[in-house]
């Protein structure tokens, strides 16, 4: 991502960002990027409209257009009261949001987002994702990381899997579950010390795959009630079942292995 | 990560401002900053001078004065040590702007974590920030110059390049502080150049008494400290007893101070912030 946005110096390979190279020309690209680093770098000392002045000031906007697009971008992310408070008493949602605030203030071509919902509660993440979503909508290239399967699939038009730093897998999301995965998921619980003697016995039932987690069985089917009913005809009795749609999580696990990446 | 790269496509990525231009806008961000501040570090920058002033010059100088003041030039104490505190403070005000502000802006406030996602190249980010120490300098020195006025403590019209002069030796230490503290990951390491640089240098460059008072072996010691030139030409400007020859030795001694450090500063704030 820092490659991206042109404060690294690319490692290996070719990169090309908006026609020009990121060696040579990195100040002229990154003046048409906006960036949403993982970590806020906002000034908590300043006001919420002074991070986007001295923002616009580092683009060498004039004054005038700083403040205009200051009040259309607070107010695009809902942060309009907020204008003259400072900066640290502000919740982690708002922080973010205004962080996407002050990446927009030289209208950028392309924005890049390093987990832009990281750390953010389900409700702060939805007014997060609504806002991106929006973008999007105007014709604005987004490129962002993440670790939420849940924020890719209602994101991303491409999506690129990284394992270990190499492309694992790449598609529509709606792609990669067709390519990586079944239609259903069973998912079955079992009591405390019964998982692994289950697992056995299912093993037998020739199950199209089966991953096992530290609470679960997840079997990978085409039709996961059928299958169920074969669990159950088998005389095993799971504490709980479930039968849900594959997601991009179950591509994801399958692609990467169970280990926790970070 | 899906960027279009389009090779061959024309190249629309705009033309770049000159580096005085982006220097001036990371200038202008530590101005919006200041705009905060402003008022406390008024105060001690008038408070400071005066408590040196009175403590030093007139009460510790009464006691000198009494001695005879042959050996000072038969200045009174407080004139011979007023232009000299002022040396102090401007490499104070040098430091201090540029230890841990500096940290702060990679590890605390992360102002330039911010600023390098942005067109500007470490060289502006480093730049910018130098011409906002050398501003504090300046206003600093100029309370102080200001105040050595009002109490009559300048005797010759020389005086007004005493300005100039303590901007030049703040920044010539000023410059090599800022290129030393990006590279650091503890701030406590920034206690030493204050500790075991400043304090001696302050006591032993020819502040409160003339170096002509020490052994004969320390005294190259003390000529070749930057303290010293920078005390040297206040001393020369605020008494009058300006000699063309030293003071081209003095100047230049500071200026390639000053140029070492911009050059180091150039070469660690790249490595620190395009890594």
């Amino acid at each position: 991502m820092r490659m991206l946005g042109c404060v690294s110096p690319p490692t290996s390979g070719d990169l090309t960002i908006l026609g020009g190279d990121p060696v040579r020309d990195g100040a002229a690209i990154r003046s048409r990027l906006g960036v949403v680093p993982q970590e806020d770098t906002l000034d908590n000392e300043l006001t919420v409209r002074e991070n986007l002045l001295v923002y616009g000031r580092y683009f060498g906007l004039p004054r005038k257009l700083i403040n205009e697009r200051t009040d259309q971008l607070l107010d695009f992310v809902q942060l309009t009261e907020r204008a003259g408070d400072q900066v640290d008493p502000l919740s982690g949602g708002m922080k973010r949001r205004l962080t996407i605030a002050r990446s927009l203030i030289n209208d950028p071509d392309i924005l890049i987002l390093d987990e832009p919902t990281t750390g953010l509660d389900p409700q702060a993440r939805h007014v997060v994702w609504d806002r991106l979503f929006s973008l999007k909508q105007r014709g604005v290239t987004l490129i962002l990381t993440t670790h939420y399967m849940d924020e890719a699939e209602q994101l991303c038009d491409r999506l690129v899997v990284m394992d270990h730093g190499t492309i694992a897998a790449e598609g529509t999301p709606r792609e990669l579950i067709a390519r990586y995965s079944t239609q259903e998921v069973l998912e079955l619980r079992f009591a405390p010390g019964t998982q692994d003697e289950a697992a056995e016995k299912i093993k037998d039932l020739s199950p199209e795959r089966m991953e096992v987690t530290a609470d679960r069985l997840l079997l990978y089917a085409a039709d996961g009630d059928e299958f169920l009913a074969r669990v159950h005809a088998a005389g095993i009795e799971p504490l709980t079942e479930l039968v849900r749609r594959s997601s991009l999580e179950d591509v994801f696990l399958y692609l990467t292995g169970r280990t926790l990446v970070d | 990560m899906a960027v279009v790269s389009q090779p061959g496509a024309p190249l629309t990525l705009p033309a770049l401002p000159g580096t005085v231009t982006l220097s001036v806008r990371a200038l202008r961000c530590w101005l919006v900053a200041y705009r905060r501040t402003w008022r406390s570090s008024v105060w001690s920058s008038v408070f400071g001078p005066l408590f040196y002033l009175g403590a030093m010059g007139y009460g510790l100088g009464s006691l000198v004065d009494k001695n005879g003041t042959a050996a000072l030039g038969g200045v009174p104490y407080v004139v011979f040590v007023a232009p000299a505190v002022l040396a102090v403070q401007a490499m104070n005000s040098g430091l201090s702007n540029a230890l841990f502000p500096v940290f702060s802006a990679i590890h605390w406030n992360r102002i330039y974590i911010a600023a390098r996602a942005t067109m500007l190249r470490p060289s502006d980010i480093y730049r910018g920030h130098l011409l906002f120490i050398a501003m504090r300098i300046a206003m600093n020195s100029a309370c102080f110059v200001v105040l050595m006025a009002a109490f009559g403590l300048i005797r010759s019209p020389w005086a007004v390049l005493l300005l100039p002069t303590a901007v030049l030796l703040g920044l010539a230490f000023a410059a090599p502080a800022a290129a030393w503290a990006v590279t650091l990951e503890h701030d406590t390491q920034m206690n030493y150049p204050i500790r075991f640089g400043a304090v001696p240098l302050m006591l032993f460059s020819g502040t409160f008494f003339p170096i002509t008072q020490l052994p004969a072996w320390v005294r190259p010691v003390a000529y070749a400290t930057p303290l010293w030139h920078g005390v040297a030409l206040c001393r020369a400007f605020s008494l009058g007893t300006v000699n063309a020859g030293s003071v081209a030795i003095n100047v230049g001694y500071l200026l390639a101070l000053a140029a070492i450090g911009l050059w180091l500063g150039g070469r660690s704030y790249r490595r620190r912030l395009y890594v």
